[in-house]
């Protein structure tokens, strides 16, 4: 969702006065649409004596994507595991779609998961099978028929543009295709939450950009709430600076949000030892005085 | 954790493990091609090494005892001394030993791997059972398989007990073949069917347990399949001794 679809072109506007406009809006056209996708409340989880998430609060309306940022062992990809229902919390409430998932068995979260998609930090494809395989693996273990299933599985290589790959064994693919046949694997089914578990990390800053690219497209494109975590301030850059839309050739371009637009659908929210320390717009983060942030912000 | 607790916790996870797996065979989806293609894994590819093991085991018995069985003068009985050692217990044992070492092995690195690369976690996020998907199968084919596989060793034992008796002790093969023949009861064989069974659910469900709890990388994956290995091993060999009692009082076999 991007302000300029929401008002006029010409007029530019601040995010302040953008926010609440276009929540009535989209409450009137679609009442659904002000239940966030994604709820957090008050969640803490522990492992043994270590606090690894502390009463952490937050929601992802739809067609938004919070950035979750902080260090390594912060309690970001602990988060996200929590939304798909591969960990439980100890408190607190975990609601996805207004539904309060927090203690689902796991029969039960095998339905919620089917709205979610995931994107692994190494992919995790599975090692004994093909491109096709993995893309395949939802719609051959839910038994869609073939002809489906090859349509959809070369509808999302083609989206992540590796349609030449489909045969191709995982061994066979360099680290950046391994993340977009992940991307690819996640986006079967068109689920309308995903989940980014710091996917450009160790990947040359190319590749990295076209897996940002990837998300982006989602986003503004496909309407996808998404959390996407990482350490990388280039990821954030691209994330909440551009947006992707489609120019009259029908081809999907990548903008600059500047003077006519302001992107209101990218949040960040940074954590520290399992607390939410900041949450709020890249511009705020920027801005911020706390000398944490100044000092992930800038590497010293 | 201390010792008792940690072995009390592991036998409930692997009761939970087992209990789910069978629990998942009554609803869909269920996985019979992948039940098949571990049969093959486990029943075909262990074959060979099986066959081996039964034949020189088999071999060997008569090795040692014709000699003292000769000083008795009761020679003649050695047929039976191997059928029946073969078939009650050094079958079943020697098979498992082996198949645990062989596919024990091979599956909990398995399934180790795929925990420390996520693809377990995929496999849950895209809405798969993994217990079902990969449990369920390995141990339907591990307990589908081992009696074959036993009685495959066994067969191969009885000949080469007769390959060394006949070839290397001048017996006739007439009089083996009847000594086996006198010596082995159905009680025997029912027994000796009913051990791998057993053996089976166990070599499974200790492995798949210990490839699905592999925690540390490449480093827990080494870890988790040698304790796989050596845990199941253990457990058949004390296993043995409590189903033995058992089997004899309900068989009334009555020589142990």
């Amino acid at each position: 969702m991007l302000a300029s679809e929401l008002e006029q072109p010409e007029i530019t506007i601040t995010e302040s006065e953008m926010a609440p406009t276009a929540d009535i809006q989209e409450a009137v056209d679609e009442p659904d649409r002000i239940l966030p996708a994604i709820e957090f409340r008050d969640v803490h989880l522990s492992f043994d004596d270590k606090k690894i998430l502390n009463g952490v609060s937050f929601t992802v309306r739809r067609g938004e994507t919070k950035i979750i940022l902080g260090r390594s062992g912060g309690g970001k990809s602990t988060t996200i595991r929590l939304v798909l229902g591969l960990l439980k919390p100890d408190s607190g409430q975990i609601l996805i779609d207004g539904e309060d998932i927090t203690h689902y068995t796991e029969e039960e979260m095998m339905r919620v998961r089917q709205k979610i998609g995931m994107v692994f930090q190494e992919g995790a494809l599975f090692d004994s099978l093909s491109v096709y395989e993995n893309v395949a693996y939802r719609l051959i273990e839910q038994g869609v028929d073939a002809e489906t299933t090859e349509k959809e599985v070369r509808r999302m290589l083609r989206f992540v543009d590796l349609e030449d790959a489909i045969d191709k064994m995982p061994s066979e693919l360099s680290g950046g295709m391994r993340r977009r046949v992940g991307i690819a694997r996640a986006l079967v089914g068109d689920p309308t939450i995903v989940m980014f578990d710091e996917p450009t990390a160790g990947l040359d800053p190319p590749t990295a950009r076209t897996i940002c690219e990837l998300a982006i497209k989602l986003r503004d494109l496909e309407d996808v709430s998404s959390i996407f975590v990482t350490h990388e301030m280039n990821n954030l850059e691209y994330l909440s600076s551009e947006y992707a839309t489609v120019n009259e050739d029908g081809e999907v371009v990548y903008e600059m949000e500047g003077e006519k637009i302001c992107l209101i659908n990218t949040e960040v929210l940074m954590l520290r030892d399992g607390q939410v320390i900041f949450s709020g717009k890249d511009e705020q983060l920027r801005k911020t005085e706390d000398q944490y942030i100044r000092k992930f912000i800038r590497g010293k | 954790m201390n010792p008792l607790k940690l072995f009390l916790f592991e036998l409930q996870e692997i009761s939970f493990l087992i209990w789910r797996a069978f629990v998942g065979l009554s609803r869909k989806p269920r996985y019979w091609g992948e039940t098949v293609r571990q049969m093959d894994l486990i029943g075909v590819g262990s074959l060979p090494i099986v066959l081996l093991t039964g034949f020189f085991t088999g071999g060997v018995l008569i090795l040692q005892t014709f000699p003292t069985l000769q000083y008795y003068s009761i020679q003649n009985e050695a047929g039976r001394s191997v059928a029946t050692s073969l078939v009650r217990e050094l079958g079943p044992v020697l098979t498992a030993l082996m198949v645990s070492g062989r596919i024990g092995s091979a599956i909990s690195a398995e399934l180790g791997s795929m925990v420390v690369s996520q693809q377990i976690d995929a496999m849950r996020a895209l809405g798969t059972d993994p217990t079902k998907k990969l449990v369920s199968p390995r141990l339907l084919a591990l307990i589908f398989m081992l009696p074959l596989l036993t009685v495959a060793a066994d067969i191969f034992g009885i000949i080469g007990g007769a390959v060394v008796a006949t070839s290397l002790f001048n017996q006739d093969l007439n009089v083996f073949i009847t000594s086996v023949r006198n010596g082995i009861t159905t009680e025997d064989l029912v027994g000796g069917i009913i051990k791998p069974l057993f053996f089976g659910l166990i070599i499974g469900s200790i492995a798949c347990f210990k490839g699905l709890s592999t925690t540390g990388g490449t480093v827990g994956v080494g870890r988790s399949t040698t304790s796989a290995v050596v845990l199941s091993s253990i457990v058949v060999i004390i296993f043995d001794f409590f189903l033995s009692k058992a089997i004899a009082s309900i068989l009334d076999i009555g020589h142990i």
